[in-house]
């Protein structure tokens, strides 16, 4: 019983985890309809940032992370505004062939400056071990996690439903002209939109070195990974890709303890049998395109 | 004349062999006979200008994009490989066309999962697709030899006459046999009826689907022929290097695949090997520049190829040569710029 409480907190964690680093996608592909393979190139930058920042200027591990948001965010915006912007009306291999090409790029460099090796980030003393709560082994790095994603994702949720900003991107995602027609400046909405995303990516990035292991080959590995939480959750909203990294969590860990033969086979099965039952995404709605 | 006469008409025309597709050919086979010491990247030019051709009937002439063609590659190769470790068809051509076949099987019962959906759940599907099949090679390690990969292959000599050599020689010739006559059948496919309906459900399903084209039963014929080429790939590349690896289905080969056909240009069938020639050659270069790193290289042609945009990158390099054939010939152009790219 109690195996069963501490694979469901680590799949929760997990899944949080999850959708942090792929929320920004869900709103680039699900929300503006723009295939970018590329996000987990972000994720990969923030990570590195954070692990430069503790390892080797002895920053403390709070301090980082926000910097690894704001410069995987920075990157996103230049990024946005001298690239990504003109591929928006492009079809969808043109932008599949451009988000892989920076995939490989940015593969090649991190592996050119950083090395080809698993980096760790040190953690501070009080993040280590776990503790014993009712005979269910928590991890405090785990519970950590669980906390900042659970916190974000109320805020993600907030401020797209309640706040002035939350209200014009969902009109600039609707109706891209009308909203124009109505004074929202669009672009700006969208590279805003995107940096926001990527910079949740880094965040993601930093905290995942620890669990998910962080290397040059991080946006490839876990590509597929993030592709899923968006398609299988659907674009509706943003509970849709929550629901749908819970699942991935809880399904993943679950299925390396009790099948640790099948290894990812679960995951791509369960993912192609729902995309066939409902191609626009278990919380999606009608067709987009 | 009657409309379907004046189609069948200038479907015919299309259809001629035209005298620069002869002087392809006939280069191709100048470039083997000239070159006697690079029998092995030759080899690996024609294996992936077969693949590339498989990826055009589906991208190009279909308008599918697939991340995970890597798959069928992948089923080929293994398939070829057990066949030959195991004694089962010892034969290379038999076994070649049994590998064909078996890829062929896993394209058709796959394809009815790619037909259904938009562009976003047919990238998905694909790549899970490939990806499962990485991760059930590596399962069942007691069949595929696991991360080790296939080992021990020995090839017996085609049609019981020839012998691979270790220069590559008769591999070359072999691989070269292939995909002309595969690429004589595509030839006659694309420019069928049956190819024309791909084009009209390419530009538009929906229109194509009002006249009367079945549109969700051509996409299955045409996956499934697609697949088939990619077996035949993934086969000879096993039987001309004897060795099947996991890396046969990783995802890096799909992608490659894309930017070998975006460089030769995608709804012609010279396309793909024009593009694999161009890719093999980049590789190379970037190689010697930069050993490790040079995905960073192919990284940045695609990101330039996309930005400058497809269509204009082929008008500037076939600008030369149509200039000198305006002026020689004095006629228009015979090499152009397909008429839609796939979107």
């Amino acid at each position: 019983m109690t195996t069963l409480f501490t694979i469901l907190f680590d799949g929760v964690a997990y899944g949080m985890l999850l959708f942090v680093l792929a929320c920004g996608l869900a709103v680039t592909l699900g929300l503006m309809n723009f295939v970018n393979l590329a996000h987990g190139a972000f994720a990969m930058t923030g990570g590195y940032v954070c692990a430069v920042l503790v390892n080797n200027s002895g920053w403390p591990f709070f301090a980082a992370l926000p910097l690894a948001f704001v410069s995987s965010a920075l990157i996103g915006v230049v990024l946005e505004r001298s690239l990504y912007r003109h591929l928006y009306t492009r079809s969808h291999l043109d932008q599949v062939l451009f988000s892989i090409g920076l995939t490989f790029m940015s593969v090649a460099s991190v592996d050119y400056i950083m090395g080809s090796s698993r980096i760790f980030i040190k953690l501070p003393s009080a993040l280590e071990g776990q503790f014993d709560f009712f005979g269910v082994g928590i991890g405090r790095y785990r519970l950590m996690i669980i906390v900042i994603c659970g916190l974000l994702t109320v805020a993600l949720q907030l401020i797209l439903a309640k706040t002035r900003f939350g209200s014009r991107l969902r009109a600039a995602v609707d109706d891209p002209r009308a909203a124009s027609g109505l004074g929202i400046n669009v672009p700006q909405v969208f590279a805003f939109t995107f940096a926001f995303g990527c910079g949740l990516a880094g965040l993601g990035g930093a905290l995942s070195a620890e669990i998910l292991g962080l290397d040059p080959y991080f946006p490839l590995k876990f590509m597929i990974y993030f592709l899923i939480v968006v398609t299988v959750g659907g674009s509706s909203s943003i509970t849709g890709p929550f629901l749908a990294s819970l699942l991935l969590g809880i399904g993943d860990v679950a299925g390396k303890y009790y099948v640790p033969k099948l290894g990812p086979f679960v995951i791509y099965t369960i993912m192609i049998v729902i995309l066939i039952w409902r191609p626009n995404g278990l919380f999606g709605r009608a067709a987009t395109r | 004349m009657t409309a379907k006469a004046d189609v069948g008409y200038h479907a015919r025309q299309h259809a001629r062999w035209r005298l620069s597709e002869v002087a392809f050919w006939v280069l191709v086979l100048a470039g083997a006979l000239l070159f006697p010491s690079r029998y092995l990247i030759m080899t690996d030019i024609l294996r992936l200008g077969l693949f590339a051709l498989s990826l055009d009937l589906i991208l190009g002439y279909a308008g599918v994009v697939s991340l995970g063609h890597a798959a069928f590659f992948g089923v080929g190769a293994y398939s070829a490989g057990l066949l030959a470790l195991h004694g089962i068809i010892p034969e290379p051509v038999l076994a070649l066309l049994a590998a064909g076949l078996i890829a062929t099987g896993v394209g058709f019962l796959t394809s009815f999962l790619v037909i259904r959906g938009v562009d976003l759940t047919r990238l998905m599907v694909t790549l899970g697709i490939a990806l499962l099949l990485e991760a059930l090679a590596e399962r069942f390690s007691n069949i595929t030899g696991g991360s080790d990969g296939l080992q021990g292959i020995e090839m017996q000599p085609i049609l019981g006459l020839f012998a691979f050599d270790m220069f590559g020689k008769v591999g070359f010739f072999y691989c070269l046999a292939v995909l002309f006559i595969l690429f004589l059948l595509a030839r006659r496919i694309v420019h069928s009826p049956f190819g024309l309906s791909l084009r009209a459900i390419r530009n538009n399903p929906l229109r194509a689907a009002a006249i009367g084209i079945p549109v969700n039963r051509r996409l299955i014929a045409v996956y499934t022929l697609s697949a088939f080429y990619a077996g035949i790939a993934g086969a000879l590349f096993t039987q001309t290097t004897a060795l099947a690896s996991l890396d046969v289905f990783a995802f890096e080969r799909s992608a490659d695949l894309m930017l070998v056909l975006v460089i030769g240009g995608t709804g012609y069938l010279y396309g793909g090997l024009i593009g694999a020639v161009a890719f093999k050659m980049l590789q190379e270069v970037f190689s010697t520049i930069t050993p490790q790193y040079w995905q960073f290289w192919i990284g940045l042609v695609l990101v330039v190829i996309v930005l400058v945009g497809r269509a204009r990158m082929h008008r500037w390099a076939l600008w030369l040569p149509n200039l000198v054939i305006r002026q020689f010939a004095g006629r228009k152009a015979v090499v152009v710029v397909p008429e839609r790219d796939a979107s």
